[in-house]
């Protein structure tokens, strides 16, 4: 190619142009949260942020706005939710998986196929039955039924199967000869080898759980259950007087968790993601 | 394919797969009955209980010219972000795929916002092309562009496919780099030593060989945009002006939810879990047999 002798401007104007294209939204939100409101609803919005206006911050967070939860419960209720989510459909699909792959068991095939069959049906398909089961159940409104249902689906299940069946026999017939029971083996060996898909897939996970949407906003009309991003959506659909620079602030707040997870684990992120999924 | 070793016991194995099968029947299968065995009832003329009528939801809602053409409005919605959202992440993946300077800065700053949730990504465009408040959009209107998505209906249209797309654009462009980097150094070289160049051997060589990549990702982002957009259409515009923007999941859930019509939100709910079970066979089909063999 040509770029050893000058630079390739062409691929550095595509890529800048990309970068920016993302950035500018969030940017320009960034510096909207250090501004005035009313100037805001004037339209008089300004790509630089002035640095003694960060007072948005401590009082969405302690108070809300616009009569919102404050915003650092609503923060909690996320990271919740979240948590809950990422390290439950870990815990379980790693289990299901061990089983499917290490063990012959009556109705295996069946099993695996039962649970196959969800790959790809989302929540928004089954939004209606799924809400009277909850309600059979009486986890409307609680915080339970915010993350629980969400972990039953199929996708990691499946990432842990193609690992699992990747482990070479030589460790299981060393493992047996030491007299280490499957539990043992899949505390000690198991786990330890899929490190580095666990932590893939809890960063997709934990994005997952992070952006709900739809879920949250069927199951839970108690505002003290709000999320970070059903809290936002509340926000701007205020007719009047919308406080937007509080509103801003919030989408900062409310976009830094996720991003930091995907910045901070984006080795892990990136292979694990592309291996798993095709 | 099955491991050669396995450990003996099925009462172990049997417990270690029964939480996830409990979790998959009572919020899958039976939720998923419950839909099947709903959209064939409808309330009587009493409200006080349901009566059977067979496949007569189904056959209203195909006669229906709304409910036809919100399946239409979809259709065009999901091929318009999915395009926008692939061409663009292909055309920043090929570049970022060069030895350059600070490629992996780049691929960092083009890969972060596949954090964002897609409620978020219409807020974050509220504030570029709202008529008031937005940057892009103030601009708009005093350059004489009658610009307001929320009178008009292709400018509504226009700004939820924009948002859509501009949120999906990450995860498609994780997938073409990874697609690049997995084609073999000889291939690219034996190409350039032929004398292929630039665009001729991004069309004869460099996507022929993503195919797979571009498939795949064809069909996750059908089904992003026809599911997951529901945050960003809801947030941006509840479906409106009108119906302009009314996306069958956002029907499903305004008949469902809002209008209370059990019958018919539950027959459409079965359409579009018909719809998902076609589209993954067919990438099963086409894509391999990774999950049985």
């Amino acid at each position: 190619m040509t770029g050893q002798t000058k630079p390739d401007y062409l691929s550095h104007a595509v890529l800048a142009l990309g970068v920016f294209l993302f950035a500018l939204p969030v940017w320009l939100v960034l510096a909207g949260s250090t501004q005035d409101s009313d100037a805001i609803t004037r339209g008089e919005i300004s790509l630089i942020p002035h640095l003694s206006g960060l007072s948005s911050y401590p009082r969405v967070l302690t108070e809300g706005t616009m009569g919102t939860e404050p915003v650092w419960h609503m923060l909690l209720v996320s990271l919740g939710m979240a948590l809950c989510i990422a390290l439950g459909k870990i815990a379980i699909s790693i289990l299901s998986a061990y089983a499917v792959v290490f063990f012959r068991f009556p109705f295996r095939k069946i099993a695996f196929w039962s649970i196959f069959v969800t790959l790809m049906l989302p929540v928004e398909v089954r939004i209606i039955p799924t809400y009277s089961v909850m309600a059979t159940f009486g986890l409307i409104n609680t915080f339970t039924g915010l993350w629980v249902p969400l972990i039953a689906s199929a996708t990691a299940t499946l990432l842990f199967r193609q690992v699992f069946v990747a482990i070479p026999d030589e460790l299981v017939e060393a493992a047996r000869m030491d007299g280490a029971g499957p539990l043992r083996f899949l505390k000690d060996i198991v786990i330890p080898v899929s490190g580095a898909n666990i932590a893939a897939l809890f960063v997709i996970l934990f994005v997952y759980g992070w952006n709900q949407y739809l879920w949250p906003l069927l199951v839970a009309t108690d505002p003290g259950l709000d999320t970070i991003v059903i809290g936002l959506v509340k926000m701007i659909g205020v007719e009047t007087q919308t406080d937007w620079s509080a509103v801003m602030a919030t989408a900062v707040l409310a976009l830094l968790p996720p991003v930091a997870v995907v910045l901070l684990m984006q080795r892990w992120f990136v292979a694990g993601l592309t291996e798993g999924e095709k | 394919m099955d491991r050669r070793t396995t450990f003996d016991g099925w009462l172990l194995p049997v417990l270690l797969v029964l939480p996830q099968l409990l979790l998959t029947g009572f919020f899958f299968y039976w939720p998923a009955g419950e839909a099947v065995w709903s959209s064939l009832t409808t309330q009587d003329a009493f409200g006080t209980g349901v009566v059977f009528v067979g496949l007569d939801n189904f056959s209203d809602l195909f006669g229906d010219p709304l409910y036809r053409q919100s399946a239409l409005l979809t259709v065009g919605f999901c091929l318009a972000v999915a395009g926008l959202a692939m061409g663009l992440a292909l055309a920043l993946a090929v570049f970022a795929d060069r030895e350059i300077r600070g490629k992996g800065t780049y691929r960092t700053l083009l890969i972060w916002p596949y954090a964002i949730a897609p409620a978020m990504s219409a807020v974050l465009f509220l504030f570029i092309l709202d008529p008031r408040v937005g940057l892009l959009g103030r601009w708009l209107n005093r350059h004489g562009v009658d610009w307001d998505y929320h009178l008009n209906g292709w400018q509504a249209l226009t700004m939820v496919v924009l948002a859509s797309a501009w949120k999906q654009v990450s995860y498609n462009f994780i997938f073409f780099l990874a697609g690049l980097q997995s084609i073999p150094r000889a291939v690219t070289e034996a190409a350039r030593m032929d004398g292929a160049k630039g665009w001729h051997r991004f069309r004869t060589m460099t996507f022929p060989l993503l195919a797979p990549t571009t498939f795949f990702l064809l069909v996750v982002n059908v089904v992003y945009a026809a599911f997951d957009t529901f945050g960003t259409i809801n947030a941006l515009t509840h479906g409106g002006p009108g119906k302009d923007t009314e996306t069958l999941v956002l029907k499903v859930f305004r008949d469902g939810v809002v209008n209370q019509d059990i019958g018919s939100s539950s027959a459409q709910s079965v359409i579009l879990m018909l719809g998902v079970i076609a589209i993954t066979a067919v990438q099963f089909r086409f894509m391999g047999k990774k999950v049985t063999e």
